[in-house]
């Protein structure tokens, strides 16, 4: 919120009165912390016993249930968690299950997605294992893993962004970004 | 990142975010004054419930029972936002203030419709916003107050709609959020958060009206040492303990006291917090010069059950035995009508019985109003429980009414709802910003009971004999998430349902007097006023939060398919 306090300053000096949003601020003066996951990625374990463990292949079960990870950037090792935006569900299904889209995305079966919903920003989405899908805690929108995540019931408007994925010497890498903007995008 | 060198230089080219987008302006503005807080107008409606009371009633008749089969729309608008419209028009001599959804706020003429001003909050991308509503905003001298969801105080220039101060309150990367009006009494511009199903330690803080600097700021939850922190276990449980402050609090101007209702304690399960976990599910008294709390009731001890007590006790005096005394009433959403006591040391305990049925209290004392419970009902971690009313309770955040012409109690209810809640096998510890609930969402269940006729209702009380004296439920088991409005005109204006009507029933016989279908459903705050001798009734209609979640939840276990649209519409009503 410094940024954004300082930036108002300077706007009100110059006689222009703007607000811009302090994650947009961030983003566009590139703190790697808050900036989106970006090819080349690794992912670290957001909460639990294990927190801050980077995920390989390996660690992940056939079947889920999903982690919630955070971007990590390979090189230097900055966890992207400056933003609630960078939460990312990741689960691993069987590939056969996997629609086409989804399939060309996957790593070996691995599947990842926005973990905040599209409708209202609510995170914390639950799993349902047996029809493979999220569902959010807040309206009850159900998106289905296998299929881009598009919605299957529930009030959000678009599916989960998705984000393409790899295998680099067995850790989980991102191939790319989401393929959509994280969150709600308001009309 | 090579674009932000030139993208900061133009976009401060952009037009200017967080003013005015159409600056007509308002004239002859008649600013709100302490006196005219304490003594509103009839013709205006000066604050969301049309007074410190917080009564919902407003004094005009000239639409009443025998002519409100002819009220009309007289003109709508467009808010332009989706999501759960809940806020009040509030209208001072002609000119309407109201709040939507992303914390816009719109001036608009209130005989015309016109717009005099539009004021649009802009947020961070990243924004925590699990509840996107506003309840309105609040008036004084010649400016409008708005608390925003990122946990902000907003102070706009009445006539312009021009940013004039924003006061930081709290963090929203660690989801303190507000939706209330602000209560403002004696130059404090008062506000708390909401955030407890995220880890917020809830509160309720005064700005000065004038700098916004911040006076006084009261915990729900105490610190270890502070009164009430016995109630709590040992570590940092506090910390994290919830008590979130949902919705303005209302003002005993002799007492010098605002009451507020707090949240449920977090997470859910009892066993996670043991202890009465004070002053969660309470009111609690304020004194608005400093922000003391001079007395609280708690309506249930250690609650696990999701029933936060958050709509605030309406004022008015109560007659009990051959005694009249200054009254706290509150339909809780535990299911039972309490009646209190306001006192300068205190809050008295004088009755309380159920509204609906309520399956977990086995007791109430008749001296403190301390509840036992049947334990076998608790929400505990790694278990799972049946209980009636439902976690949304016998009646949710949307104000009751009280009209002084019938001498009854107005209560929006859900009747018949009961929910299986299930408690996480372990609960991850507190991480600011992420949910902090206990329980699996997924395993929810809300149903109505076997064999229930109905769920939503309008009920009547006459609360010097402690009876209900009549009741109005609503047709093809639909809910009620309508805030109420009562007149002078022996009305009651309701809205809350599904089908999106909007009606009036009769004050003293609950009988359907007239109904419109609006574009969405209502869960705002109605309210009524004057100008040229014309009296208008006013509600936004606007589907969202709570109510679209618990249309989500009944449609799964009713099978039904109902979708209510969204998309806030602002309507005014006149009698043709």
């Amino acid at each position: 919120m410094e940024q954004r306090r300082s930036l108002l300053k300077a706007a009100a000096v110059g006689g222009v009165a703007m607000v811009l949003p302090a994650a947009q601020v961030a983003q566009a003066q590139g703190n790697p912390k808050e900036a989106r996951p970006q090819e080349g990625d690794r992912f670290v374990l957001s909460e639990g016993d294990k927190k801050g463990a980077a995920v390989k292949l390996d660690d992940l079960k056939p079947g889920g249930p999903p982690v919630t990870v955070f971007p990590q950037d390979a090189k230097d090792g900055t966890v992207r968690d400056g933003s609630r935006l960078n939460q990312v569900l990741m689960v691993r299904l069987d590939e056969s299950q996997l629609k086409n889209d989804t399939k060309s995305r996957a790593a070996q079966g691995v599947v990842a997605y926005s973990a905040v919903c599209t409708h209202t920003g609510c995170d914390g989405l639950s799993w349902d294992a047996g029809k493979a899908m999220f569902k959010c805690p807040c309206h009850e929108t159900e998106f289905d893993a296998t299929d881009g995540a598009r919605v299957v019931a529930g009030p959000a408007p678009r599916r989960l962004p998705a984000l393409p994925l790899k295998i680099v010497e067995g850790y989980v890498t991102a191939a790319g970004a989401f393929t959509s903007r994280a969150g709600v995008i308001q009309t | 990142m090579k674009i932000g060198k030139w993208l900061l230089p133009a976009l401060v080219l952009l037009p200017t975010l967080g003013t005015p987008a159409q600056a007509q302006g308002v004239q002859n503005y008649a600013p709100v004054t302490d006196e005219r807080l304490l003594n509103p107008e009839p013709q205006n409606w000066l604050q969301i419930r049309g007074g410190y009371h917080g009564n919902g009633y407003s004094p005009l008749n000239q639409i009443n029972a025998g002519n409100v089969k002819r009220l009309v729309p007289v003109w709508s608008y467009s808010t332009g936002q989706l999501e759960g419209h809940q806020a009040p028009p509030i209208v001072n001599n002609g000119v309407m203030f109201i709040s939507t959804p992303r914390n816009q706020v719109l001036a608009l003429d209130a005989k015309s419709g016109k717009q005099l001003w539009r004021y649009q909050r802009e947020f961070a991308e990243d924004v925590n916003h699990p509840h996107p509503t506003n309840r309105g905003v609040a008036l004084y001298k010649d400016k409008v107050y708005l608390a925003t969801m990122d946990a902000f105080v907003v102070c706009l220039d009445a006539k312009t709609g021009k940013l004039v101060w924003e006061t930081k309150l709290a963090e929203n990367k660690h989801n303190y959020y507000f939706t209330l009006a602000p209560l403002i009494a004696k130059g404090k511009v008062m506000v708390g958060s909401s955030g407890a199903e995220y880890g917020i330690r809830g509160f309720i803080a005064a700005v000065d009206a004038e700098t916004g600097k911040e006076a006084w700021r009261t915990y729900t939850v105490p610190a270890p040492g502070e009164p009430g922190s016995e109630t709590w276990p040992g570590g940092d449980v506090w910390k994290s303990g919830g008590g979130s402050v949902w919705v303005t609090g209302n003002y005993d101007p002799k007492l010098g006291l605002a009451y507020f209702g707090t949240g449920n304690p977090g997470p859910w399960p009892a066993d996670a917090h043991p202890g009465d976990n004070l002053y969660t599910t309470s009111v609690i008294a304020l004194d608005v010069e400093t922000g003391k709390i001079r007395g609280h009731h708690q309506y249930h001890w250690n609650d696990n059950w999701d029933w936060d007590e958050v709509s605030t006790p309406l004022l008015f005096d109560v007659k009990r035995n051959g005694r009249t005394f200054p009254a706290l009433v509150h339909p809780g959403r535990n299911g039972y009508l309490w009646l209190l006591e306001r006192k300068q040391d205190g809050i008295g305990f004088v009755d309380a019985k159920p509204f609906v049925k309520q399956e977990v209290f086995t007791a109430i004392d008749p001296k403190t109003g301390r509840p036992t419970y049947d334990m076998s009902k608790r929400l505990l971690v790694g278990q799972t429980t049946t209980f009636c009313p439902s976690h949304w309770g016998g009646k949710d955040w949307p104000p009751a009414a009280f009209n002084p012409q019938t001498n009854l109690l107005y209560i929006p209810a859900h009747e018949n709802l009961c929910v299986t809640l299930a408690g996480e096998a372990k609960i991850a510890p507190y991480q600011p910003g992420k949910r902090y609930v206990g329980t699996d969402a997924s395993k929810t269940r809300l149903f109505p009971r076997d064999g229930a006729k109905y769920i939503g209702e309008v009920q009547a009380w006459d609360m010097n004999t402690g009876k209900k004296v009549w009741s109005y439920p609503y047709p093809d088991m639909d809910i009620n998430w309508g805030p109420l409005l009562t007149t002078a005109g022996g009305l009651v204006f309701a809205g809350g349902s599904q089908d999106r009507k909007f009606r009036a029933l009769d004050a003293r016989s609950g009988k359907l007097l007239w109904e419109f279908v609006t574009n969405s459903g209502i869960t705002a705050m109605p309210a009524s006023y004057m100008v040229d001798g014309v009296q208008y009734i006013a509600v936004q209609s606007g589907w969202g939060v709570d109510a679209q979640k618990m249309t989500g939840r009944l449609n799964d276990s009713m099978n039904r398919k109902i979708q209510v649209p969204q998309g806030g519409v602002v309507w005014v009503f006149a009698v043709k």
